[in-house]
């Protein structure tokens, strides 16, 4: 369904919507552009004139050992996270949304917490927590991190689902005689199963370019983030972070797109 | 007790010989949500092959009735029976009853041949003797070619007979309905009426059937099961509900009725005479103790209010419309306003003076309710 034809609105308006959704996508994307634009031209510095074409940049990103490195260590951090924070996040979302307990609405709020406390505040929280506990930093304590700050997130995308979802095929898989547990495994895991993997696409996408509460808890290693900052910092490499950047930004529209069908989906 | 009828309110007019189990049972079964009273010492008894009818109006308590037979309500007393074996301990998917529930409830992921297939398959039915029982019941609902469509594909018409055929394959002793063709439109409605009947036939299963439409419950059930305010009002045949109601809350409800207030001048076993005042004086049976001089409540069947030509200050008539073949009159005799349905062509003009002449061995009289 598209928008136009769900929303009917005068023709006025519709172009009003037009023009300021051009400036919105402007404001927002042409940062992103001009980063595109300079990985694939030879200039050492973003500044005018254009000069020729060139995939060195490109080239350079790929052979260097380091960026691979932390290429590794992000995609592994945010598969763990994702995992942490699904096998916490969903059984809490059912929770919530399933039964009353004691002190529910308490513990309704506290579970959002995370999703508004500022990066810097949970960094410092789990490197005090680390600490205490006397774990050494390394990619382990950030996955640890991370997983348990995302828990809020897949909680909340899926007990939004399971607020839609219909309770009753639920009751109606009771009533032909099938037990809750299979009940819960063929009618109501189906009915959230999308919003589990668009929680678990957000999530990824969210650990992956994190960078404060990476700062509290990592290690020797490098994530991609923290690579580019560092490499940022020292002034070196700028049009090759560029390439990176832009491969980047690729790989997350196309997440983006997944998780924006997969939210669809069931919508109908 | 709230109303004084409602001693006589479970009658055994059908009633069946003690010993024998009954298909479900009810004995004294009472829910409560919080404050709210859903069902107040229900009793009931629903016979093998039956096809009952609960009827009354939204918030009376038919659903809970359902659940509460379907297990997905506890009772916070009494005892549920089916085929003779009591349900307390026994959750929703172990007991033999199926449902039919109002918005179909049908599995949007499984195609419609898995979703009437569901609880075979979840029941170790092998393969084949699912796809063969479910082809038969899916030619039985009229629907042997949209197996492989998703519920959201169909009609609600449909939809309704995969709900149907998902509970019948499943051979239940007993199958709940709760008004099942509700959300169907007018036509498609009286389809399903004769539908659902022949369905009754073929299967043999016992029915319970939930439903607030009046003329649906009289057209299907054999036996039919007033409540309101989660007691029941009356427990008996069609025919007998319209004949003969037990309450004035039974007689308003069944099909249209003029209550109408008067005085009891002669009470003759269950027979009372009434002076209604300037409609004069009216004979009906009575099921209520009444003595010489009480209020009382009568109903007239509109039909069987017939208008002559009058003199001036007796009745006049105030609106005369079509409705369907008849024409219904609105006239207004004293404080009561009553409502005559007449032939067509035999009509009075608004503000004629008439005389009403009540003719019926169908008037009923109820004692009137405390403090009117
Ligand atoms: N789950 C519930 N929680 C609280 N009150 C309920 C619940 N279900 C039903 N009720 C109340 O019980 C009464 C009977 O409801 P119900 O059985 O659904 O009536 P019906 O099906 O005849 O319309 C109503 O007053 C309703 O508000
Ligand atoms: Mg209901």
């Amino acid at each position: 369904m598209s928008f136009s034809e769900r929303i009917h609105h005068p023709a006025t308006t519709g172009r009003g919507l037009k023009v300021y959704a051009v400036f919105l996508f402007a404001f927002l994307y042409l940062p992103l552009a001009v980063i595109a634009v300079f990985s694939v031209v030879s200039n050492d510095i973003a500044s005018l004139p254009l000069q020729s074409l060139t995939g060195k940049w490109y080239d350079e990103a790929f052979s260097n050992s380091e960026v691979w490195s932390a290429v590794k260590a992000s995609v592994m951090v945010a598969i763990g996270a994702v995992i942490i924070a699904v096998t916490l996040g969903v059984p809490g979302a059912l929770l919530v949304d399933r039964y009353s307990f004691p002190g529910k609405v308490v513990f309704q709020k506290f579970v959002l917490l995370p999703l508004i406390l500022p990066g810097v505040i949970t960094g410092v929280a789990f490197q005090t927590f680390f600490q205490m506990l006397l774990v050494p930093r390394s990619l382990l304590t950030v996955t640890l991190a991370h997983g348990t700050a995302l828990v809020s997130t897949v909680l909340t995308t899926v007990y939004a689902r399971l607020l839609r979802v219909d309770r009753s095929p639920e009751q109606a898989s009771l009533d032909l005689g099938v037990s809750p547990f299979r009940t819960f495994l063929h009618v109501t895991l189906p009915s959230i199963r999308t919003a589990i993997l668009a929680s678990g696409l957000l999530a990824f996408t969210l650990s992956f370019d994190e960078i404060p509460v990476t700062i509290f808890t990592i290690g020797p290693d490098n994530t991609l983030p923290m690579y580019i900052w560092s490499a940022l910092r020292t002034g070196a490499q700028l049009p090759e972070l560029n390439a990176i950047a832009t491969v980047v930004v690729l790989s997350g529209a196309m997440l983006v797109v997944v998780f924006a069908l997969l939210s669809r989906e069931d919508s109908r | 007790m709230i109303n004084p009828e409602s001693g006589l309110a479970g009658a055994p007019t059908a009633g069946a010989p003690e010993g024998h189990s009954a298909a479900v049972e009810l004995e004294n079964v009472t829910k409560r949500y919080g404050e709210v009273t859903a069902v107040e010492d229900l009793d009931l008894r629903v016979e093998d092959g039956q096809f009952l009818t609960l009827l009354g109006p939204s918030g009376c308590g038919k659903t809970t009735t359902l659940r509460l037979i379907g297990g997905f309500e506890a009772p916070n007393r009494g005892i549920i029976r089916i085929g003779g074996d009591d349900m307390s301990s026994r959750p929703a998917y172990k007991r033999p009853v199926n449902t039919v529930f109002q918005q179909y409830a049908l599995f949007p992921h499984l195609s419609v041949s898995q979703n009437v297939g569901y609880g075979l398959k979840h029941a170790g039915v092998s393969r084949s003797e699912t796809a063969e029982r479910v082809g038969e019941m899916m030619s039985l609902m009229q629907i042997p070619d949209v197996g492989d469509r998703r519920p959201r594909e169909l009609s609600g018409g449909q939809q309704q007979r995969v709900a149907l055929a998902r509970a019948l394959v499943m051979e239940p002793k007993v199958l709940l309905l709760d008004e099942p063709l509700g959300a169907l439109d007018y036509k498609l409605r009286k389809e399903m009426q004769f539908e659902l009947k022949r369905i009754h036939r073929e299967v043999g299963v016992t029915f319970i059937y939930v439903t607030h439409d009046q003329e649906e419950a009289m057209t299907m059930s054999d036996r039919i099961v007033v409540m309101s305010h989660g007691h029941i009002e009356q427990d008996a045949s069609p025919a007998e509900i319209f004949d003969r109601p037990l309450t004035a809350f039974v007689a308003d409800f069944i099909g249209d009725t003029n209550i109408v207030h008067g005085t009891v001048t002669r009470i003759e076993g269950g027979h009372a005479t009434v002076d209604l005042g300037p409609l004069g004086e009216i004979g009906g049976s009575t099921d209520d103790q009444l003595a010489s001089g009480d209020r009382v409540r009568v109903s007239i069947r509109p039909t069987d209010v017939h208008v002559e030509p009058g003199g001036a200050g007796e009745a006049v008539v105030q609106d005369s419309v079509l409705v369907g073949g008849h024409i219904a009159m609105k006239i207004a005799s004293g404080d009561e306003t009553v409502v005559a349905h007449v032939a067509r062509g035999s009509s009075y003009e608004p503000g004629a003076n008439v005389h009403l002449r009540v003719d019926s061995d169908r008037i009923r009289v109820f004692a009137a309710a405390e403090g009117a």
